[in-house]
């Protein structure tokens, strides 16, 4: 293969890479080893500390339990963030400068604010001026704090997915002589949305990582949290850890395949613009959102000319 | 009105959080580009090494690691980092430890992408005038590659200065768990958060104002 970085390999460096990778492979399995005589060494290799998890009790006591809060706060933050994030972007697009302003200063400083920060703050908030019960307080701080930055990160997707969509959309609408208000509801939203499917999926991930947080610092029983009284009851302190962490891994590449699949299903779709936001695509706006970049997703994922149709036949 | 303050070490718990910032912001530079140097490499088996690396580390919640370093890696491995006896000092260089490991992923795509960028036309090119390989990389591959790196590079290094928070969740003395304590002892509930709020605003705010205009600079025009 060719890349920017080497030719294709000669006889020479077929030779070279075979020793590269044997060097490597001696080196990998070192560290294999050290990890392995580790956990022999600390006795988390035993039979007692894995067999917990071959029964049911150990997963329908601790781990489903925290899998559904997890999943729980998840859903419940994307839910409430999705309609917020939506109202802010299309408000940070708005042709008045006394709405378009304070939605930007808003959606930038919820973005700068750590998400633990935004958690406690909720959490605290809760306990003095409201009489949530004790039980349910992690829950509501956990999905607040969530929904308050997700809600700011969505409003730039939602924003992205708009600008994404060729001109001609608007200037069809006005054409026809839509108003502001059914130009969006009718014609940029409906297809931003396809357009912005993927990088929600990928903001998903992020929610579900971001959860932990709260099991780790608001006694939230998420699955970090069930992890923790699991390993008391069968002190298997590793074990419990890597059987946590295989869940998160798996239940969040579950999200990414499904995130590429429906990326590369709404690329060919026919009846689209071809405008698509990727998750990659929002990293470069999450951080810092810049308009010059937006203008640059729409020259790119836009799928034609400038002003163009845009509708990819 | 900021009497509340007192008793409270509000610079240096920031200071702590800075520390945190740009000790594990370095490590993750270093082992990230490592890691893309891997995942670049001509050689298949490096390649699979970086790839499965990233995947696995980007979907485990860095709470979870950053846990694991202090209840697993420290308590059960007895892994001290030369810090045995004073807790603070261990708890701090595992917090780094973690947030390295769980950054380096991040720039590991961000460097990747950056390689990625540059059209395979340019290598080709610059061969065929007959440059030989290092000459094609420190002339030609790399001095572009790292212009378009800048801007993923600020974004993971402003994401990372956020995350330094979770180091709480171990009882590293950083600003998130002086707040938490702080809104816990002091009545001025929104008064504190507005504070706690603004500082982060305050350090991540122009790191993305100034990187982003230095990125804005340098970009190679295509």
């Amino acid at each position: 293969m060719t890349s920017v970085l080497y030719d294709a390999p000669g006889p020479g460096a077929k030779r070279r890479n075979i020793v590269y990778t044997v060097l490597f492979l001696i080196v990998l399995g070192l560290g294999v080893w050290w990890i392995y005589s580790a956990m022999d060494d600390k006795g988390q290799l035993e039979w007692a500390k894995w067999s917990p998890f071959t029964e049911s009790q150990a997963w329908t006591t601790y781990l489903l339990p925290g899998l559904a809060n997890t999943v729980k706060a998840a859903a419940l933050a994307l839910v409430i963030a999705l309609p917020l994030g939506a109202l802010f972007g299309i408000a940070r697009l708005s042709d008045h400068r006394w709405v378009r302003v304070p939605a930007g200063v808003v959606v930038e400083f919820f973005r700068a604010i750590p998400v633990l920060i935004l958690m406690v703050f909720a959490n605290q908030f809760y306990a003095t001026s409201t009489d949530i019960s004790t039980e349910m307080r992690p829950l509501y701080a956990v999905v607040t704090g969530l929904v308050l930055y997700n809600a700011s990160v969505l409003a730039e997707v939602v924003r992205a997915g708009i600008l994404s969509l060729p001109k001609g959309q608007t200037e069809a609408a006005k054409a026809i002589g839509l108003r502001k208000g059914q130009t969006m509801r009718s014609i940029l939203l409906p297809q931003s949305v396809t357009a912005m499917l993927p990088a929600l999926v990928s903001q998903l991930v992020v929610i579900v990582k971001d959860t932990a947080l709260g099991g780790a610092l608001l006694s939230f029983t998420e699955l970090l949290n069930a992890r923790k009284t699991l390993a008391a009851n069968y002190s298997n302190v590793i074990p419990s850890f890597i059987v946590v962490a295989v869940i998160f891994i798996v239940l969040n590449l579950l999200l990414t395949t499904f995130a590429s699949w429906l990326e590369k299903r709404l690329r060919r779709a026919k009846r689209s613009t071809g405008a698509v936001l990727t998750g990659e695509a929002m990293e470069d706006l999450t951080a810092t959102g810049t308009p010059e970049r937006l203008s640059d997703i729409r020259k790119t994922d836009g799928g034609s000319g400038p002003g163009g149709g845009g509708a990819v036949p | 009105m900021f009497d509340f303050l007192e008793g409270y070490d509000l610079l240096g718990a920031f200071w702590v959080t800075v520390q945190l910032a740009v000790f594990s912001g370095i490590g993750s530079l270093v082992l990230g580009t490592i890691l893309a140097a891997m995942r670049v490499s001509p050689v298949p088996l490096m390649r699979g090494f970086g790839t499965v690396y990233v995947n696995v580390v980007r979907n485990i919640p860095l709470t979870v690691i950053i846990v694991f370093s202090s209840l697993g890696l420290a308590d059960i491995f007895g892994i001290t980092l030369g810090a045995a006896d004073d807790f603070d000092a261990l708890s701090f260089r595992l917090a780094i430890l973690g947030l390295t490991v769980y950054t380096a992923a991040f720039v590991c795509e961000a460097i990747r992408s950056g390689i990625n960028t540059v059209p395979v036309g340019q290598a080709e090119a610059a061969r065929a005038i007959g440059l030989n390989f290092t000459q094609v990389l420190s002339l030609i591959v790399l001095p572009q590659a790292f212009r378009s790196v800048i801007g993923p590079l600020t974004n993971v290094l402003i994401a990372l200065t956020k995350n330094t928070t979770v180091a709480a969740a171990i009882g590293v003395a950083e600003a998130a768990l002086l707040m938490k304590e702080m809104i816990e002892n002091e009545s001025q509930l929104i008064l504190i958060s507005a504070i706690f709020a603004f500082g982060f605003v305050v350090l991540t705010l122009p790191t993305g104002l100034i990187l982003g205009w230095v990125a804005k600079r340098v970009a190679v025009k295509r």
